[in-house]
Formats: structure tokens, sequence, C-alpha cells
């Protein structure tokens, strides 16, 4: 399956090649099982023993899921501040530059529209290369201003999130972009507009605490990390081993979390089908 | 004491040599205690006036400081508390009921840390599971079915991490409530009144005003949970502290928080009476300011709130 229609356009918009390793075997980040790559690759970078889907950035993943050439990105400008002047080991801007400059994105996530099997969506994209796909003021300002968007052109919204959570380096102004990015799709909702939240690998602290679990149909990827409190900060907390696949996608939907886990390969088409019920027209290819 | 605080030790120690003076009952010592009182009275001024925000934050969790169910009596009259989320149980880390506040019936929620060990246990250390955050917007939707306007407290370490909370969706629950209360069609005011936690503190406080006691903190993650990740170790907890901007008087600047609620100097451990007068001042201003509004304002009003909320640049661009 040839699914990255175009994978050098994808790599010249990140200004870099495409980075495929080199080597025949690797191993996968989730079964530890040693596979061979140009089976991953075939598959749209899927784990062959475990159905583990790779994580691929923003640019790719729109590349697989965005009819070719009608994807506008927007909002490129808005690119986080540094409201607290905030200095670790290193100086935040210094990590906000080298995130650009690893990326070749200017946030962590990148927002736009573009039509969907010919559906005009607004569509947003996590980078988890970008700082872990943290959300800053500027991620917060851009997904708010796309849902915004969508209620201005009458368009549904489609995330596909793949964050550590809120982004420290922000402090509490990380954590009031949760409120704001759940009230703009409250506003949304209001329109009759859908939002499909697709979680992938991983998703995790305030961006699962806010839009990622608003969706008025929540996706997965196959055996993607997904939850509140991260698994080692658990562990430490109730100091016992965490049980057999918690707080992955297959956890999640015995738990009643989730809709549907959709592997990478049927994903633009279950997508297709769900814009077309929404648009009230028939589902079937 | 085991109570008391490091920078506390020097005003403890006048305290007692006061206590000592008094209790031998002897005119001749009335001078000497009038001014051990008046260096006690300036010392805490001092020590008081310029707190770092870590000692801010152990102020903020003194085991003494009035929590929700305290604040509920010093505040309120006829307190109700309602139980249980109607899906799977009652949390008892969140505390929620109907009061009377200044002559008006309203609903009032709050996270509730324990005191002694017992009860720190068995409200879970103010840490609620989904079903606590679900109990807070079933009391929520009850206030706005009939019009009353809503009061929270806030005062969590955070959301809990654990297995149990994970398999009921924790991530859900707080999701919800963001969300639901960016909507709500009544007056809602809340109180960061000791530890504001992260995400958990956040689902019950989207409100139309955010206030906060003056040695209160609220942040994205703990000081120790910073500290970890950044330099791998949680004792430079007090480093992570002040980089992160956590006081009150830094969120009034950052635009997060709308009034700040004077504590008496020692702290609201040291004087709940003092502090319930001075929050029950604020919190009437607030209410009565928001009284008059229409639904649509009050809803209008809190969307752009938090939609001001935020500090990022926008580059220049060329248009092409
Ligand atoms: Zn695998």
């Amino acid at each position: 399956m040839v699914w990255f229609r175009r994978k050098d356009e994808a790599a010249e918009a990140k200004g870099k090649k495409v980075v495929i390793a080199e080597g025949l075997w690797i191993k996968c980040d989730s079964c530890k099982e040693i596979v061979y790559r140009a089976e991953v690759e075939r598959a749209g970078r899927v784990c062959p023993k475990c159905r583990y889907a790779f994580r691929i950035t923003a640019h790719e993943r729109i590349a697989h899921l965005i009819d070719h050439g009608t994807f506008e990105e927007r909002d490129t400008a808005v690119v986080p501040g540094d409201p607290l002047g905030f200095k670790d080991t290193k100086r935040y801007r210094d990590r906000v530059r080298a995130a650009r400059d690893k990326t070749g994105t200017t946030e962590a996530v990148v927002t736009g529209v573009g039509r969907l099997a010919g559906f005009p969506v607004v569509l947003a994209a996590f980078e988890f290369a970008y700082l872990g796909g943290s959300m800053g003021s500027a991620v917060g300002e851009k997904l708010t201003r796309m849902i915004e968007l969508a209620i201005a052109k009458h368009l549904p919204v489609i995330i596909v999130s793949a964050s550590g959570g809120a982004r420290m380096q922000e402090g509490i102004l990380s954590l009031m972009q949760m409120a704001k990015t759940s009230a703009a799709l409250q506003r949304l909702g209001e329109q009759g507009l859908p939002f499909i939240s697709l979680l992938t690998d991983p998703t995790t602290g305030g961006v699962t605490a806010s839009f990622a679990m608003l969706g008025d149909v929540i996706l997965a990827e196959p055996r993607a990390l997904i939850g509140f409190a991260g698994p080692r900060v658990i562990a430490e907390t109730i100091r016992q081993p965490l049980p057999e696949g918690f707080q992955r996608s297959e956890f999640l939907l015995e738990h009643g979390q989730l809709d549907l886990i959709v592997e990478r390969g049927q994903l633009r088409d279950t997508l297709r089908r769900l814009l077309a019920f929404f648009a009230d027209q028939p589902t079937s290819g | 004491m085991p109570d008391t605080l490091d920078f506390e030790e020097p005003l403890l120690e006048l305290e007692t040599r006061i206590a000592e003076l008094q209790a031998l009952d002897d005119p001749a010592q009335r001078e000497e205690i009038g001014k051990l009182e008046e260096r006690l009275q300036r010392l805490r001024q001092k020590v008081f006036s310029s707190l770092t925000a870590w000692q801010t934050t152990q102020v903020a969790r003194h085991p003494r400081r009035p929590h929700t169910r305290d604040f509920c009596k010093l505040l309120f009259e006829d307190f109700i508390e309602l139980h249980g989320d109607r899906l799977f149980g009652d949390d008892p880390a969140i505390v929620a009921g109907l009061a009377r506040f200044e002559n008006q019936s309203v609903v009032v929620i709050g996270h509730q840390k324990g005191r002694e060990t017992r009860e720190k246990i068995s409200r879970n250390f103010g840490m609620p599971h989904p079903e606590g955050y679900r109990k807070a917007l079933r009391l929520m939707q009850l206030a706005e079915k009939f019009r009353k306007p809503i009061i929270t407290f806030i005062d969590t370490p955070g959301a809990y991490p654990g297995i149990a909370a994970e398999e009921r969706g924790q991530a859900e629950a707080i999701a919800r409530n963001l969300r639901e209360m960016s909507a709500l069609r009544v007056p809602v005011v809340a109180v960061v009144t000791g530890e504001g936690g992260s995400g958990g503190a956040l689902a019950i406080g989207v409100g139309n005003r955010v206030l906060m006691l003056r040695y209160a903190v609220y942040s994205v993650i703990s000081p120790e949970g910073c500290a970890a990740i950044l330099w791998g170790d949680a004792a430079k907890a007090s480093e992570a502290a002040e980089i992160m901007k956590i006081t009150a008087t830094d969120l009034q600047r950052l635009g997060v928080i709308d009034e700040v609620v004077p504590e008496p100097a020692g702290g609201a451990h040291r004087d709940w009476d003092v502090t319930a007068l001075n929050l029950k001042a604020v919190l009437a201003d607030h209410l009565r300011a928001l009284r008059g509004k229409t639904e649509a304002a009050l809803v209008n009003e809190r969307y752009e709130r938090f939609r001001r909320i935020g500090a990022f640049e926008e580059e220049f661009r060329p248009s092409a």
C-alpha cells in the first residue's frame, strides 16, 4: 500500500528529508519484536506483529488523510512566546528554536483547512517531535482559532492528537488552554457541527483531559498510549505494577472510553464514512 | 508543634516567650509583654510579606488551613451536603451541596482534603476520582436548572493518578466539566483557597470570576513534579516553584486571577475568622456584580475571559 501519496511534498514541507533510518530491521516500540522495516513501511508504518501504528509527523499525517493539494495551513505565524522567562538547564526559547529546527513546524500542532475524500474539513495534527506535542499558549490559540474558523465556515473538525499534555514551560497559561479549547468545542457543538477526535500514540495529560476526550466520535489507533496520568506517575503513586495493556487503546475501548479502534490502513475510509454520515450522505464506498 | 513551618519558628519562639510571661501574671512584666507583642507583629508582617513561592506552597498546604467544609461553616448558613454522581459512587474528595449566602440560595462545590490521618485517607488527600467531578457537574446542572449561582473552592494536589480513575475516565470527566462549565447560564465564582493542582483543580474552576487567597498556589504541575522532570530530583521543588510562577500575585499579573483575597499576616491557618470575613466580602462583591447580568452575558463573558488567556507571538509574514 502506497499511502504517502506525496512523500516528497511532505518531506519538503518539513524542510528536510523524511528520516528512513538505516538498517533493514527495526524494533517495534510497542511489542518490542524485531520486524522487517520494508514491511512496516509498506503497511503505512504499522507493526506487522502487533498492529501498533508507529508515530508519524504532522505533515505525514496530513498527507495521509487529506486530498492531495487541498490542504491550506493556517496560523503558521502563531508561535510560542516566553511569558515566564523560563529557564531550567536550557532556556525555553532555545528549546523552542531547537524543536522548530528539528521538526520544520512552527509549533506542536499544524492546523488548516482541506478536503478529505472530497469533504471540506478543518483539521489539526499534532507534531509529537516538537516538545512532546505539548500544549502551550500558541497551541491553544491555534486550535481555538481553527475551531472558530470551522464555526464561521460551517465545517466539521478533526483533531489528530499526539501529546504529552500541557507545556510546563508556560506554567499556568498552558493549563488555561484546556478550558479555552474545550469552551470553543462547546460552541462548535451548539452550531450542530461535528468534532471527530483521533487519539494516537501517545495522548496523555492536559490534552486528553480537554479537547481530545470531547469528540462526538472518538477514534484511536491500535495500541496507542492514552490516559490522564502517565503510567510512571501512576506506578509511583500506587506502588504496584500496572496491569498488562493498561492505558492502551484496547483497554480504553473495553472500559467504554472510546468509540472505535481503527487501523491506520482503514483510517481515511473510516473518516470519510463518518463525514458522509454527518453530511447526511450514503456512507458506503 | 509538628505543624510549624520552618520559617514560622522565630515567630513561635516569640509567642512561647509571651505566653510564659503572661503565665507569671506579674504586673511588672506588662511592659515587656507589650514590647514582645509589637516585635512579634512586626516580624510576622516581615516574614509573610516576603514569602518565597515554595514557602507560600507550604502555607497553602498547611494542615490547619481552612478547607472547603470549614469555609462552608464560616461563610454560609444552612449548608446541606448532597452526595453521589448517580453513576458509580460518592467521592469524599469533593464536597458539594446547597447553602445560603447573604440571603441568597447558592450551590457550593469544593475539593476536600482531610486534616487528621484517618480523614486524609478517607478523603484521598483531596484527590478526586472521576465520580467526584461527575458529582460536581451534577450539582452545577442542578444550580443551572434552578437559576442559582455556583461557588467553587479549589484545594487539591490534583486529580488522582490511579488505575480505577483511568478505567472510569478521569480525563473525560475533567474534559466534560471544562466544556459544560463554559456554557452554564448562571454566575460561577471559583476561589482557589489552597492548592490548585493542575487539571484536577481547573475541572471546577471555569468561573466568570476566579479569585485566589493570598497564600494559595495554582499551577500546571506540582513543584515536586516539575523538579522531577527538569532535574530528576523532586527535592529541587523550591527552585521549580519559583520559576513556574504559581503565587496569587504572579497569576494576577498573568491574567489568570481576577482578585487576590487578603489573608491575615501569619496565613489563613492562624486566623480562620479573619480569613472568612475577607473572603465573604470579596465573594459578595463579585456575586452582586454578576447578579444583574443576562444569561447570554454570563456565558459570553466567561468564554471571553478564558479566550483571552495565553501569551504567544505572531511573526510577521509578508503576504503571499
Ligand atoms: Zn509490534
